[in-house]
């Protein structure tokens, strides 16, 4: 159980693999997505490429902004590149190797939406069906070219009337998702092949410049976090005293003003203490009255 | 350094089950992707061949670099074979040890993805349906037919619904020919990879196993001690952290004091634990002037030698520690005389 809390606490701390599970659950999220799309080609001939295109890019942006956002460490990057200098040297080193890998994070989610897009087909279809050539086809001979523009724009719509008995619409589809898939494919092994080779080269070139941007990046996250930690921490402690010179000085009014006698009971002593002083209804109601009208002012010093 | 330990046994011992465990997955994620990817044969003559042999044998190579790219060893292999000698020899035996072990197991996922085609039979069926034997499967005869004309008829057998060459040869005769030699080639490469296997497993302790325990036990080395030393690295920055932004803070609240000449409070018995954890900033206007400066002005990367108690006794603790450039400045000054 011990070693199981350490490891948790060892995986938390760092922040390299928080980002990257963000980026697995983004990509999943992205492929459940696109299963969830109703995907619904309009089949007129000046909406089909929109509206393909259309679900092809402009879900990508907004997976791609949604990674930028969920990830701290671009806040901390922005931060890091527009400090004033101060005392402490900018290394935009540093700053470059905190915006690479950001990218490279929040470029996985757009790339597995456009793979699975083109690895189905749908969208292709819906927008090029209308660009296809008609002579590689059967069927499509013999009509004007206003026609053959409306049928070709409905090849993706496989329900409407027109296309239930029309054999040749199946192929129009067969060979536009047939390119599809084979873009698809080549994206995803141009990708993986320029994944690889820069995992394999990259320590081939400046590796101890790498090391270093590296190691200040990791310290510049950390410190933000114990900066945001101590100020908590801080605040509490602020908090409890300001609070605490509150009550003393209700209970010094509530003295002044009603002539009270302190009690002087030699059991209770440790339960007064954390009554401080104030102990009827009255007294209770005064002091949250101040507290609401007349809060103390910020300085305990 | 407890810590430091358990992490390290943790890692020891369960290196090789979790990079069996990512080569196991990426091995079901690879029949997963062909249950979930549509086959769809372009059934054109000359698509044919290319759509089927690029299904076959695309996905496969892109899963086997997939495989080197998520090991995070490959980084590791990459670095120890570029880095300068320095005080430690390099040995090419352990690096042939890392780089064999990372490619056997990132051949397992293509070598399932391609017994899986094979096995299922569509890749084959489009991509060699053009060549099927028309003269012993079906009526070779048929008048009237060119031979792009053929070729045509046959290209569409995968396409079923559009297949128009029943007289010419039996679509359901043509496919479970094909399907058959598919899975006949899926049976017989799943046993080749197998026996492969097995040799390889079973012959290796013959040859040289002493080399190979000590290169399996370096290599184990170099990964656990970068790994450590990436800890150590996170663990320093965090300590230098803290102290920095402690640093910080008292930094502030002394050139608070100074500024507006306050007298340096007393230390006294009964401040307790919370008001030195203050920090010395008791006031909004202190706090947010240590907010502020935070941003514009971030305090140098260098730390403060702690402050050592003055031997007098003197009550003024808030004192500025020594400036480590003035003892220098002395020792200079003495140099300069001789």
């Amino acid at each position: 159980m011990d070693r199981f809390r350490m490891i948790f606490q060892y995986f938390q701390s760092n922040s390299e693999s928080v980002m990257n599970g963000i980026c697995g659950l983004l990509a999943l999220a992205s492929v459940k997505m696109y299963t969830c799309l109703d995907f619904s080609c309009p089949c007129l001939p000046q909406y089909n490429r929109a509206y393909g295109l259309g679900i092809m890019f402009v879900p990508p942006v907004i997976l791609f902004l949604c990674s930028l956002i969920l990830n701290r460490q671009s806040l901390v990057m922005l931060d890091e590149w527009r400090r004033p200098q101060g005392h402490r040297k900018k290394d935009l080193a540093v700053v470059r190797y905190m915006f690479s890998s950001i990218m490279q994070r929040a470029m996985v989610a757009p790339v597995v939406w456009i793979i699975v897009t083109l690895l189905d087909g749908k969208c292709l279809i819906c927008a090029f069906s209308g660009s296809m050539d008609p002579e590689k086809f059967v069927g499509f001979a013999n009509i004007t070219p206003v026609q053959l523009e409306q049928l070709l724009a409905k090849v993706p719509c496989k329900d409407d009337e027109l296309m239930r008995n029309n054999t040749s619409h199946k192929a129009v589809s067969r060979y536009l998702r047939c390119w599809s898939q084979a873009l698809g494919w080549s994206i995803l092994l141009i990708l993986i092949v320029a994944a690889f080779l820069a995992r394999w080269l990259r320590p081939c070139f400046n590796q101890d410049t790498l090391l270093q941007a590296r190691h200040w990046s990791n310290y510049i996250d950390i410190e933000q976090k114990i900066f945001e930690e101590t100020c908590c921490e801080h605040s509490r402690l602020f908090a409890h005293k300001c609070i605490l010179h509150f009550f003393e000085s209700m209970r010094q009014e509530i003295k002044l003003h009603s002539f009270n006698l302190p009690r002087q009971g030699e059991g209770d002593e440790g339960e007064e203490d954390l009554l401080q002083g104030i102990t009827d209804q009255h007294q209770v109601n005064k002091l949250l009255k101040t507290w609401y009208y007349e809060k103390p002012p910020l300085d305990v010093s | 350094m407890d810590k430091f330990r358990m992490i390290f046994q943790f890692f020891q011992s369960n290196q090789e089950s979790f990079m069996n465990g990512i080569c196991g997955i990426m091995a079901l994620a690879s029949t997963q992707m062909y249950s979930a990817f549509d086959f769809n044969c372009p059934c054109l003559p000359h698509y044919n061949m290319a759509y089927g042999l690029g299904i076959l044998l695309v996905p496969p190579f892109i899963l086997f670099l997939l495989g080197f790219v998520l090991n995070n060893n490959i980084s590791m292999l990459a670095e120890e074979w570029r880095r300068p000698h320095g005080q430690r020899g390099k040995d090419p035996a352990v690096l042939r040890y890392m780089f064999c072990s990372m490619a056997q197991r990132a051949m397992i996922a293509p070598v399932v993805w391609v017994s899986v085609t094979l096995l299922d039979g569509k890749c084959i069926t489009c991509a060699f349906c053009t060549s099927v034997p028309v003269e012993t499967l079906g009526n070779a005869s048929h008048p009237l037919l060119s031979q792009g004309e053929i070729q045509r008829v046959l290209a569409r057998i995968p396409c079923k619904e559009i297949y128009n060459g029943q007289e010419l040869i039996a679509n359901e005769v043509a496919v479970r020919y094909l399907r058959c030699i598919s899975q006949a080639l899926g049976w017989c490469f799943v046993l080749l990879m197998t026996t492969l296997a097995f040799l390889v497993r079973s012959l290796r302790p013959c040859f040289s196993q002493a080399a190979f325990l000590k290169s399996r036990y370096w290599s184990h080395y170099i990964d656990i001690e970068r790994k450590l030393f990436d800890e150590t690295c996170a663990e320093h920055a965090r300590s230098f952290a803290k102290v920095c932004i402690q640093q910080f803070f008292e930094g502030m609240s002394t050139d608070l004091v100074a500024a507006h000449c306050h007298q340096p409070r007393k230390a006294s018995e009964d401040m307790g634990e919370a008001s030195k954890k203050l920090l010395g900033i008791t006031d909004q206007g202190t706090m947010n002037m240590a907010l502020k400066s935070w941003h514009r002005c971030k305090p140098p990367l260098h730390l403060h030698p702690p402050v050592l108690p003055s031997g007098n006794g003197w009550a003024g603790e808030g004192q500025p520690p020594v400036h480590p450039s003035a003892p220098r400045r002395e020792t200079a000054a003495y140099y300069s005389l001789v």
